[in-house]
């Protein structure tokens, strides 16, 4: 892995302070001089987003959460550059893409980008195995290799015996399928992918959610996942940034933004989440020792698992597998921790 | 408050055109424009058209020339191939469009072609049409392209289209006929000219439509520009383009049909219109039905290339090729053979069907023999319909017609009969209603034709002002003072006149016949197939028969504006009431309504919009019809081109030409306006039908 002179791993796509404003004489100047995005707003400017820093490690999946409204869209618009940011900097493998001209530009997104869209965004008049193979078609690759080459990739999202359906004959989620093949099918470095769950029915929506970390364990991409629904950032991010008004309003592990919300708004996503399927036991086990004759698990084990045991038992031994460090849960750790967010809801509304 | 306005503004209307009425005779020139003061303009136009003709004479000539060649090209290679050769290949391309049934309908259609004799004046009038479409559709496109691309580009596009689709037909013959001289050229470029704006609108339709994500997609492939336009983007927008040659292939045939009137083609349509001089009906129908199957087969192939299932296409597979390559090597065959059987190279003149003598007899007898029964409907029409709306009540009532005289008793009652009405109407707080209901009484009794030009005028002004905002109310005043200036008040009112009463007439039936459809599926299967046919006709066939059985004039005019504007009436009727928000419905009928109530209380204004746009697509189908008829003789605008054609009096064709065009613009403005601020108030969206 590449590092940073200071010696941490570098990012593999960072965001600094990446503003995008809309509107009749939005630019550069507003932000330089160190408006707020309230001022800016009141100066009849369109905000869409502010100040927005984060960084996404290789091989993780940052997972953006809002909703609409929140700028999420713009903000990976602006790192494609499908969108051009009005001010700051977006860094891949430390280069400035947003200094990137318009031909290094379209050499970047053959070869190093890839995007999934909302409503697939598919070529009506191609069968699924040339839109797999649309984006090889316009890097001039001939047409026997990128169709072998585009099967290999719709063997992969599991789309065999459908090569040659046009779109219109597809259901949503495997139209999505070919719309994660195509963006596939370049192998590229970063993924972007836009709420590309979201126009799917639930159950759909699970299995594509499943077939997505499949995916991502055989591949390992760095990824950046939009998404309005809490939930299935959850289930999905390694890290997870929450938007609202174009502002980031905290990055995090998922179980930190649960346990430690940065403020209200983030607090009021977590009081519908079901912490136990959210929690590890590592996550709310305490130091106490572990009592002899006791069941271990890892602590990577979710707490809905544990309950059949802890009903029956006072507690379970948690072993750290990386660390090697051991602690102990109880039932009474688990009531505990399920009520603070009990406790919360409680307050507000008193 | 605004309510009141508008009741005040109508109200102060209607006073207005009474006073101009009663007061006709003291009124002068504002009464009738006097001649002296017409703006002399037939004159320097035709010296400037002269001047330009002798500057820049060779160059068009040049161009006709170059553009004889491709039609000598289509025309030599159709003449060649025998019939039956072009009959396979025709049948096989409408196969691929849309199936055996549209390959069958060819295919018979085509062998009676040739069994009537007149194979050779087709091929002549379709070599045409193959050599404009293709023509039309690259120029549609790339101007398409253009308006797409630059904004600037969109608002100079999209006017000129307007003026160019609004200009009666005949007009474009004119300055073309001028220009490029005598010969196949002047219909080509005429229906160049005519085809490219439908091409332009749906290519630039299609362009728009194309989803964000669709080319968001494509950026992210890595397409650079041209690559995002002709890969992704016109791909994508393919259907509509399609669309778009389907539209232009229908609009050239009809401008290649009309274009036949200059003669000297040896074309179909110069077959119809020649026969139809000589009052060889039969012939001319027969004739009129090679044209009619002709518009009906490119329409089903075009639209069934257009909608064909993608899984059909493929150029590279195998199959396709080799199909290929048993098409072309049974066109040889067929070609080869065709040497030894004279019948397949030219059908025998003795071997000919020729039903119309026959025909011709047929229509003797019957116009013999329910002489009395059509004159009866023709004079019924004319005396008690025609006549009071053109003249107005003053002049059409008279003891020959009516059996009684217009005496001041008689007015005085229907004076009164008028106030009654509009009494009735106001005490129910209809006001608005009432003050309408009054002023068309008073233009009633006045006649379109008799009244002062600054009382229509005014009429013209205030309902475009009203509806469409003060620029609509400015364009029609600019309007409305060409067609005075120029001196063709008189004939604009006749062609007002006659459009009016057929569009009234085609918007009352066609609505009704609408709501029939829409009601009651059997009714609608009957009713579409029958629409479908009229609307892929080119409206000099739909005169054919309204010749045949009541002769030229006025009336055969109206019935042939009546038969080819009831079209749209009636689709956009079904349309609207078929395409309402279906918990809009639900939720009506939940509520109790019984069938009749949801209709006039929840669906009939549900569907105004789209009625109502229905009804612009009436106005300016009745006037592209109006000046078709000019060919049976009504005297109005229409007339006029058709005289300056004759005459090659470039100056009055012209104007009147423009003059026509301004008239349909004011009415497209107002019933465009009408039918937005209708869709603003409900708050839905209706497109324009294809």
């Amino acid at each position: 892995m590449k590092t940073s002179p200071a010696g941490d791993p570098m990012p593999k796509l960072s965001c600094r302070n990446v503003w995008k404003l809309y509107g009749p004489a939005a630019d550069k100047s507003l932000i330089a001089q160190g408006m707020t995005p309230e001022q800016i707003r009141d100066a009849g400017h369109i905000v869409a987003s502010a100040d927005v820093s984060f960084d996404v490690m290789e091989g993780e999946i940052f997972v953006i959460m809002g909703l609409s409204g929140s700028g999420k869209s713009t903000i990976v618009r602006c790192l494609s550059r499908l969108v051009e940011a009005t001010s700051g900097e977006i860094l891949l493998d430390g280069e400035d893409l947003l200094k990137a001209s318009s031909k290094e530009l379209i050499d970047i997104r053959r070869h190093k980008m890839g995007m999934v869209f909302q409503s697939f965004g598919l070529m009506p008049h191609l069968n699924v195995l040339e839109n797999v193979a649309f984006p090889l078609k316009l890097q001039g690759m001939g047409a026997k290799e990128r169709l072998e080459h585009a099967q290999r990739v719709v063997n992969l999202v599991g789309l065999e015996g459908r090569e040659h359906s046009y779109p219109n004959q597809l259901s949503g989620g495997q139209q999505q399928r070919v719309g994660i093949a195509r963006s596939l099918a370049v192998e590229p470095e970063v993924w972007f992918l836009d709420e590309p769950f979201s126009a799917l029915d639930p159950l759909i929506r699970r299995q594509m959610q499943d077939e997505f970390l499949r995916l991502q364990s055989e591949l390992n991409k760095s990824i950046v996942f939009i998404t309005h629904d809490f939930l299935e950032a959850l289930r999905i991010a390694d890290r997870m940034a929450i938007m609202k008004d174009g502002e980031v309003v905290q990055i995090g592990r998922p179980v930190d933004l649960i346990l430690n919300p940065a403020n209200d708004y983030v607090r009021e996503f977590t009081n519908d989440v079901p912490w136990e399927l959210v929690l590890t036991a590592g996550d709310i086990s305490s130091d106490r020792p572990i009592p002899d004759g006791i069941k271990t698990v890892d602590a990577s084990a979710g707490v809905a698992s544990l309950l059949p045991y802890l009903a029956e038992n006072d507690g379970i031994g948690v072993e750290n597998k990386e660390s090697g460090e051991r602690s102990y849960l109880t039932g009474r750790d688990v009531i505990a921790a399920l009520a603070t967010g009990v406790q919360t809801s409680d307050t507000e509304e008193a | 408050m605004l309510r009141d306005r508008t009741v005040f503004t109508w109200g102060m209307l209607t006073l207005f055109v009474a006073l101009c009425i009663v007061f006709a005779d003291s009124l002068g020139p504002l009464a009738e424009y006097p001649k002296a003061y017409f703006l002399p303009l037939t004159d320097p136009m035709n010296a400037a058209m002269r001047s330009f003709v002798e500057a820049f004479g060779t160059i068009f000539k040049g161009i006709a020339w170059l553009l004889d060649w491709p039609i000598f090209v289509a025309r030599t290679v159709y003449a060649y191939l025998p019939w039956p050769a072009t009959l396979f290949i025709v049948c096989w391309l409408a196969y691929l469009a849309n199936g055996r049934g549209l390959a069958i309908f060819a295919g018979v259609s085509m062998c009676y072609m040739v069994v009537i004799g007149y194979w050779p004046e087709t091929m002549n009038s379709f070599a045409l049409v193959t050599v404009s479409v293709p023509m039309a559709v690259i120029v549609g496109f790339f101007i398409g392209a253009w308006g797409f691309r630059s904004a600037r580009a969109h608002r100079v596009i999209m006017p000129s289209l307007d003026l160019l689709q609004t200009i009666p037909a005949f007009a474009y013959l004119l300055p073309i006929l001028l220009l490029f001289g005598f010969g196949a050229t002047v219909g080509l470029v005429a229906s160049v000219l005519f085809a490219f704006p439908p091409m332009v609108r749906n290519t630039i339709i299609g362009l728009r439509g194309v989803s964000e994500e669709v080319i968001e997609a494509g950026q992210m492939s890595g397409a650079t520009k041209r690559q995002l336009f002709w890969n992704v983007r016109v791909p994508s927008a393919r259907r509509q383009i399609l669309l778009g040659i389907n539209q232009a292939t229908m609009a050239s045939l009809s401008m290649v049909i009309i274009a036949s009137i200059i003669g000297g083609t040896n074309d179909i349509g110069w077959e119809v219109l020649s026969t139809m001089r000589k009052a060889l009906f039969g012939e001319s129908l027969l004739a009129g039905l090679v044209i009619a199957l002709m518009a009906m087969i490119l329409d089903r192939m075009t639209w069934g290339f257009a909608n064909r299932k993608r899984e059909l296409a493929g150029a590279g597979d195998p199959n396709t090729r080799r199909s290929w390559q048993i098409i072309a090597g049974v066109v040889f065959g067929l070609i080869v053979l065709a040497q030894f059987i004279p019948i397949m190279k030219e059908w025998p003149r003795e071997w000919r069907w020729e039903p119309g003598p026959v025909m011709n007899d047929a229509l003797q007898d019957f116009t013999v023999t329910y002489r009395l029964a059509l004159e009866a409907i023709k004079n019924f029409s004319f005396f008690f319909v025609m006549l009071p709306i053109k003249l107005g009540l003053q002049e059409a009532v008279s003891p020959f017609t009516w059996g009684f005289a217009m005496s001041p008793l008689v007015t005085g009652l229907y004076a009164l009969l008028v106030f009654a009405i509009c009494g009735v109407a106001w005490l129910r707080d209809r006001q608005l209603i009432a003050v309408v209901l009054a002023l068309l009484g008073i233009c009633l009794y006045g006649g379109l034709t008799n009244m002062p030009w600054i009382a229509l005028s005014a009429i013209f002004v205030t309902l475009a002002w009203q509806v469409g905002g003060r620029n609509l109310g400015l364009w029609t005043v600019a309007g409305m003072l060409f067609l005075v200036l120029t001196g063709i008040w008189e004939p604009a009112t006749t062609s007002i006149y006659l459009c009016g009463v057929g569009v009234l007439v085609s918007f009352v039936v066609g609505s009704a016949i609408g709501v029939a459809a829409s009601e009651n599926d059997t009714v609608s299967a009957i009713v579409r197939p029958v629409i479908d046919t009229l609307q892929t006709m080119p409206p000099f066939v739909i005169l054919i028969p309204f010749v045949m059985i009541f002769r030229i004039g006025e009336f055969t005019a109206l019935l042939a504006i009546i038969a080819y504007a009831i079209v749209p009436a009636i689709r956009y009727t079904e349309y609207g009431l078929r395409n309402l928000p279906e918990e809009t419905i639900e939720a009506a009928t939940m509520i109790g309504s019984s069938r009749l109530q949801r209709l006039w209380q929840v669906k009939l204004p549900l569907a105004m919009p789209s009625i109502m746009l229905g009804l612009n697509q009436t106005i300016m189908f009745g006037i592209s019809m109006l000046v078709i008829t000019a060919l049976v003789g009504s005297t109005d605008l229409g007339q006029q081109i058709y005289v300056g054609l004759g005459d090659g009096d470039f100056g009055v064709g012209m104007i009147a030409g423009v003059g026509m065009a301004v008239i349909a613009m004011i009415a497209n403005g107002i019933t465009q306006n009408a039918s937005k601020n209708m869709q603003r108030k409900l708050g839905m969206q209706v497109d324009e039908l294809a």
